[in-house]
């Protein structure tokens, strides 16, 4: 009796075990095979590295990781999950020798807190990963991709506008047979970067409608909260009129069908490759020196940028790295920031970093010391 | 769990006159150097005695240490909060000025153990009935083996379950009561249902129903012999017979037993959030999605918390532990009380 059931235990925990990593990943899926086999990019060095943080660029990591151990068997290096504020937190306490994070570091307690870890150098965010955020949405009967202004968004997800054959939302979609259905808004439970650019986007290009202000919490009243971008792209697969945002891996992935945004002017953008990375393009740097903090231009009339996407960051010490770590950090973040590594990124529902800031990054990642 | 009044007895320190908690005379037993059986005592039961008493100090530094280090991480958040800890409804610490307060999420937490406890205590004394003595036993030691495995199983798969499965599919019930009872507040809604405080509940009633199950089974089967044969002699019928017999019995373990329900109902974190639409209001219109927890609280937003967050969420986490305590406490109370009464 007690033998079998031990053994029954302990195989749903190790199930519990691969649910749960299953979960932590924000972009959906593992790593899939390299555009990289041969190891374009990669300067070896030997030695350990341990990181943590954002779980947006997870999947990023760990297919740069996999790309270079596999050609250099004398390193070792880690990625944790964890969340950015998590790995802020490790970074800063020295837990760990970068973090990823969908922040910049905040100016304040935070950047001062970072800066005395580093003690020879400030604390500096260099952009790694971009990731398009897709509106997706369950109207049955709609076949032809959706227009949503900014503003119909705000009012969307604020519930001013109530049900999917709304005036306003028929106007931009001409041709349309919208149904009278009631809209089921989703947004996530839990802190995330995907609700920081997703609210800041409504933030500028909504002014008047969204007044919430752009925050990692998801503040405004009504619709539902769900666990995750999965759990926000399983809400609005299984509910009949609902809409929700997340990376466009998962309404790839779920065969979720996803809105053309507005951008400032009111032109309607759709959501590929070249879009986003176009909109990339136009962000400014904020930080000074190598430090890279990006600001998004949103009021960009560009009709071939889609202005709502999420960057995430690695934060490193400028100065003040452990001289045997130098080589290492160098490399493999070159290798990210290089045009090979950057390559890896589209085929994980990434997008690459547009050339003239890529070139930024790979110079501030040269500049580390 | 309570074991028989000769068993405590023996326990207690035999050189030490302890008065009997069903309030018999106390007694005495003989010289310190000597047993209970009067023989001298052994090295080896100094060294059991030293054992035993070391595992309970333990258990108690272990408590006191926690307690401690969740004070000291929570001082911080608390002395920045702007606003009242206990009643804000709100969760922004690492907004300037720093707002949260414990109100929605303690009172979500109570809400949704309490609606789990009403679900899930009735069908586990009745599954606990069924095992001990009214299945045959051909069927009794699968059933009793097959509501062990399902204390096993992982909260998280409870919460995919109740995600995947359970949401979409008690949107139809919630309609169907909200309908036709909706002039109870309990059961009103906004017109929309899904990740509610009842979904929740099922969820948590579910994981609960094999614990309480379980220890009560335990208990029903220890019923002395002769208190059932003494019911079968007066003429009583079954029900007549576990109503005055093995019921009350075994009331104060199926206190216990539901006590230690309330415990993993209230602390259960993954499968909740999962599940719940947080927000941050009280509202007792348990269909419409709402609510919130303290534990699946944390689960949301430990990841992105910044110093003060993660402060905040000890916080809560420090008012989640003394509610545990409250409640342990007053279960505790309850079962000392039907013990008086019942002797």
């Amino acid at each position: 009796m007690k033998r079998p059931q031990r053994r029954v235990a302990l195989g749903s925990l190790i199930g519990a075990g691969l649910l749960l990593t299953a979960c932590g990943s924000d972009t959906g899926g593992s790593p899939s095979s390299s555009t990289n086999p041969g190891g374009a990019g990669i300067t070896c060095s030997s030695g350990s590295l341990t990181a943590a943080g954002s779980t947006a660029q997870q999947n990023a990591m760990a297919q740069w990781i996999k790309d270079y151990l596999n050609k250099c068997s004398g390193a070792n290096i880690n990625y944790g999950g964890g969340g950015s504020g998590q790995g802020v937190q490790q970074f800063t306490d020295g837990k760990v020798d970068f973090a990823g994070s969908d922040f910049p570091l905040a100016a304040g307690a935070e950047q001062q807190g970072a800066d005395a870890r580093c003690k020879a150098g400030p604390a500096i965010n260099i952009p790694m990963v971009g990731g398009p955020i897709a509106v997706g949405y369950n109207v049955p009967g709609v076949t032809k991709p959706l227009n949503l202004s900014a503003s119909n968004l705000a009012k969307i997800f604020t519930g001013k506008i109530t049900k999917w054959n709304d005036g306003a939302i028929a106007q931009d979609n001409p041709g349309v047979a919208l149904p009278a259905l009631g809209i089921q808004t989703f947004h996530r439970s839990d802190g995330s970067g995907t609700t920081y650019n997703f609210t800041n986007y409504l933030a500028h290009d909504a002014k008047a409608d969204w007044t919430f202000g752009a925050d990692k919490n998801w503040t405004a009243p009504g619709g539902q909260g769900a666990k995750g971008s999965q759990g926000v792209a399983q809400g609005v697969k299984s509910t009949a009129g609902g809409i929700g945002y997340f990376e466009l891996s998962f309404a790839t992935q779920s065969q979720i069908p996803y809105a053309a945004v507005g951008n400032a002017e009111g032109k309607f953008v759709s959501l590929t490759q070249d879009n986003a990375v176009k909109f990339l393009s136009y962000a400014k740097v904020a930080g000074t020196g190598s430090d890279l903090k990006l600001d998004f231009d949103y009021a960009t009339t560009d009709a071939s940028a889609y202005p709502n996407l999420l960057v995430t960051y690695e934060i490193v010490c400028s100065k003040g790295n452990p001289a045997d770590k130098i080589p290492l950090l160098k490399n493999f973040l070159g290798y990210a920031a290089s045009p090979a590594g950057q390559q890896e990124l589209p085929a994980q529902g990434y997008i690459s970093l547009p050339d003239n800031l890529r070139q930024q990054v790979q110079q501030a990642v040269n500049s580390l010391g | 769990m309570d074991e028989p009044e000769s068993a405590k007895i023996s326990m207690t320190r035999s050189s030490e006159a302890v008065p009997s908690p069903a309030g018999q005379p106390p007694k005495t037993n003989g010289a310190q150097s000597k047993d209970m059986r009067g023989r001298p005592r052994r090295r080896a039961d100094a060294i059991f005695r030293m054992l035993v008493q070391g595992s309970g100090v333990v258990l108690l530094v272990i408590m006191a240490a926690i307690a401690v280090f969740l004070i000291l991480q929570a001082i911080p958040a608390l002395k920045a909060d702007t606003t009242n800890f206990l009643t804000t409804l709100n969760w922004a610490p690492d907004s300037t000025p720093s707002s949260f307060g414990i109100a929605a999420l303690a009172f979500g937490s109570l809400l949704t153990s309490l609606l789990a406890l009403v679900m899930s205590v009735p069908v586990a004394v009745g599954v606990a009935l069924a095992i001990s003595h009214y299945a045959p036993r051909w069927l009794a030691g699968p059933l009793a083996y097959v509501v062990d495995l399902l204390a096993a199983v992982p909260s998280v798969v409870f919460g995919l379950w109740g995600l995947i499965y359970l949401v979409p599919s008690i949107i139809g019930p919630s309609k169907f009561l909200s309908t036709y009872f909706g002039f109870i507040p309990l059961f009103e809604t906004n017109g929309t249902y899904g990740k509610s405080v009842f979904a929740a509940s099922v969820v948590l009633a579910v994981m609960i129903i094999p614990i309480i199950a379980a220890i009560s089974r335990e208990i029903f089967v220890q019923t002395p012999r002769d208190h059932i044969e003494a019911a079968w002699a007066i003429g009583a019928t079954k029900w007549e017979m576990v109503r005055t017999a093995i019921l009350p019995y075994g009331r104060s373990g199926v206190v216990s037993a539901t006590v230690l329900g309330f415990g993993r109902a209230i602390g259960e974190t993954i499968a909740v959030a999962l599940v719940l639409s947080a927000n941050y209001e009280i509202s007792l219109h348990i269909l419409q999605p709402g609510g919130n927890t303290i534990a699946a609280n944390i689960a949301n937003r430990y990841g992105e918390a910044g110093g003060i967050g993660r402060g905040a969420l000890i916080a809560s986490g420090l008012v989640l532990f003394v509610i545990t305590l409250i409640v342990n406490f007053g279960a505790r109370a309850i079962v000392r009380r039907g013990e008086r009464e019942g002797a």
